[in-house]
């Protein structure tokens, strides 16, 4: 839900990072703060189990620049992937203003992305969202390991409507801005439309 | 449905402001924060300079949340107030429909007095905020309707 600011001249939207375990969601905002000046970000808050896996969120605001005398924030969020955390991500979803849907493109994981997509669009319903109407980027990460499936394939398998699709390494971060920026394009979209 | 966006002119803000301020002087409070449930800073009042406020906005409404959910769980629609006390420094959270009040306090301050200065004037925020919701209902010309391509693509540059 996007938040402007008259009296700070802000706007503020929420970006979710959706998607099975493993597949690589922290490691998309760790890239970003890494790579991100002091001055445009925050703290990268993680709320993780004791063997570094998601247990509730990751948080990282970041600071993209002036549009119309207006900053514009990006609140980032993942949420855990693992299957039996499902209450928590319903939470994050809340107030959504734009999805990445990280895939992990190992054939083994075919099955977790197809049912955390189905996972994400179920929680985005209960939410009151459509899934087609929303900004949307489908992020098909993991893409130097060995065992992967072609992309052609996983768009078709994945692809929901015409949303962008990235190819990435978020360990190296290759394609991890193209994936913010692609998203973000849209949701700065949807505010022109009012 | 999904919330309404939040349109917050600058008259409002100052409203805002001057109720957050009355609310710290008469409970003796450290920081006095208004955000909304979905983690977003409305307003904020006090000695915040060395605190990190959107860091707390995002994980008062994720503990908000989770608490929600524990509510529900047990049969309770939600818990309207959540209280932490550490050694020096407690917080005391209030849900206000879509609003949560965040007020820290030290030992200048009592729980019991932050708690019925936040109910007094909670009313009156929530009535605010009722109108913050209807001028944005009310906002035909979005300063954003004007956005251009390249305006977005020099975010990126």
């Amino acid at each position: 839900m996007t938040f402007i600011n008259y009296a700070s001249r802000e706007i503020n939207c929420k970006i979710v990072y959706y998607g099975p375990g493993l597949c690589g969601k922290t490691t998309n905002l760790q890239h970003i703060f890494n790579a991100t000046a002091p001055q445009a970000k925050g703290k990268l808050i993680s709320l993780a189990t004791e063997t570094d896996r998601t247990l509730f969120f990751d948080f990282m605001p970041l600071e993209l620049g002036t549009v119309r005398g207006f900053r514009t924030r990006f609140h980032l969020y993942t949420v855990p992937g693992q299957v039996f955390y499902d209450a928590s991500r319903k939470l994050i979803l809340k107030g959504v203003d734009g999805v990445v849907f990280v895939a992990d493109s190992q054939e083994e994981r075919m099955d977790a992305n197809i049912e955390s997509l189905y996972n994400l669009e179920e929680n985005l319903k209960t939410q009151g969202y459509d899934l087609l109407k929303l900004p949307y980027v489908l992020q098909l990460n993991k893409r130097d390991l060995p065992n992967i499936i072609p992309v052609e394939d996983l768009a078709i398998e994945l692809g929901k409507k015409s949303e962008p699709v990235v190819e990435a390494v978020a360990s190296t971060g290759a394609g991890v801005f193209d994936t913010l920026k692609a998203v973000a394009k849209q949701v700065l979209t949807e505010l022109r439309k009012g | 449905m999904p919330d309404t966006p939040i349109l917050l002119r600058e008259h409002r803000y100052h409203e805002i402001k001057a109720v957050l301020a009355r609310l710290r002087l008469d409970s003796a409070a450290r920081v006095v924060l208004l955000i909304d449930k979905d983690g977003q800073q409305i307003a904020v009042q006090g000695d915040a300079a060395n605190l990190d406020t959107t860091s707390l906005a995002s994980l008062v409404a994720g503990n908000v949340a989770a608490c929600g959910g524990i509510a529900q769980l047990i049969g309770e629609n939600e818990f309207p107030t959540l209280s932490h006390e550490g050694q020096r420094e407690s917080v005391h959270i209030s849900v206000i429909g879509r609003l949560l009040l965040v007020v820290m306090f030290d030992e200048q301050s009592s729980l019991g007095l932050v708690k019925l200065r936040s109910k007094q004037i909670s009313k009156q925020l929530s009535t605010l905020f009722d109108e913050i919701i209807r001028d944005g209902q009310e906002d035909l010309d979005s300063p954003f309707a004007g956005i251009t391509d390249e305006d977005i693509d020099s975010l990126f540059n």
